[in-house]
């Protein structure tokens, strides 16, 4: 019962879950998400793609866009993990990609924003392509 | 594509921005745009900028992201200043920022250039929401979140560069792109600097 209870208080603040696990909050995802305005929009593609039915989607496969030849051949699935993976440290990450960021360093405002991105790809924001 | 955006084609209006460095260097001289200090130690061959180098190429990758995302405010500010929502001294405001964006611009294809590395062009086609902007407010908005957003694209980018001038130059340029924000802010009539700190 108190574990229980410990984590569903955790994951009401946006806290961690046992073994470290955090809990991703949407709301404070989608204010991460402002430090991507530059270069991304959720529904059409600017100077990087579009992030609508980004999660499940294979990297580098949005029709339209012109990736880097490390994006394209990078063989991801775009899950938390490589989310995760990525927006620690993109260059690093994917040694040539065109996304000259030097990453979302904090772990929980990471999972927040994957968390917004999720939710946001699910939302009427992301109509149906 | 959702219903709310447009794409606009760029052609007629990033006419200065075209690739060759003839055109670059022909609208310089005739508007009369004076360079930082920090552009013109940039452009100056500081022996740092080792063309072909390693770093160079990576830093390269660096500049080419930031030249993208200038390139497509000066589009923005364009639709924005031919939308007819913008009265003066907002419109004044609005090409003075755009102005600055196509300095910037021309500094970082240079740079690009000196770096061995073929700078981005501008598309030729780009999209915008403009279906959500109504009002002066909206454009005022829409350009406040792109400022806010290449204040946290530099920041992210300051620490990438192997080259200190470099990270100088983008750091004067995110202290531009801050003053954007703040003062379209204020002209929105909110606080121009809600926080100490950027992200």
């Amino acid at each position: 019962m108190h574990v229980l209870m410990g984590i569903v208080l955790a994951a009401a603040a946006g806290g961690t879950m046992a073994k470290g696990e955090l809990i991703g909050d949407p709301k404070a995802g989608q204010a991460v998400y402002a430090r991507c305005f530059a270069c991304h929009a959720l529904t059409y593609n600017r100077t990087g793609p579009k992030h609508c039915g980004l999660l499940g989607r294979r990297a580098g496969s949005v029709p339209g866009f012109e990736y880097s030849a490390a994006m394209k051949h990078v063989n991801w699935v775009w899950d938390r993990k490589t989310l995760d993976r990525f927006l620690v440290d993109p260059i690093k990450a994917v040694p040539g990609t065109t996304m000259g960021y030097a990453g979302v360093k904090d772990r929980q405002e990471r999972t927040d924003l994957i968390a917004y991105l999720e939710q946001a790809g699910q939302s009427d924001a992301c109509p149906e392509p | 594509m959702s219903s709310r955006i447009q794409v606009y084609e760029a052609s007629s209006f990033l006419a200065h921005d075209a690739p060759d460095r003839e055109s670059r260097r022909s609208f310089l001289g005739k508007s009369g745009l004076m360079l930082s200090g920090a552009a013109v130690a940039l452009l100056a061959g500081r022996d740092v900028l080792a063309k072909g180098s390693t770093s160079a190429g990576s830093d390269v990758n660096v500049l080419n992201s930031a030249l993208g995302a200038e390139l497509e405010a000066i589009a923005a500010y364009q639709v924005g200043a031919e939308s007819g929502l913008l009265q003066k001294p907002v419109l004044n405001l609005a090409v003075t920022f755009q102005g600055h964006h196509k300095e910037h611009a021309d500094v970082l294809a240079k740079t690009i250039i000196k770096l061995g590395g073929q700078p981005v062009s501008a598309k030729a086609k780009y999209t915008f929401p403009v279906e959500t902007l109504k009002t002066q407010a909206d454009v005022l908005r829409f350009a406040a979140m792109l400022e806010k957003g290449a204040v946290s694209a530099y920041l992210g980018a300051v620490p990438l560069f192997d080259n200190r001038d470099l990270a100088k130059a983008a750091a004067s340029i995110l202290g531009d792109e801050a003053m954007h924000w703040a003062v379209l802010r204020n002209a929105l009539g909110e606080a121009p600097v809600p926080v100490a700190f950027m992200s």
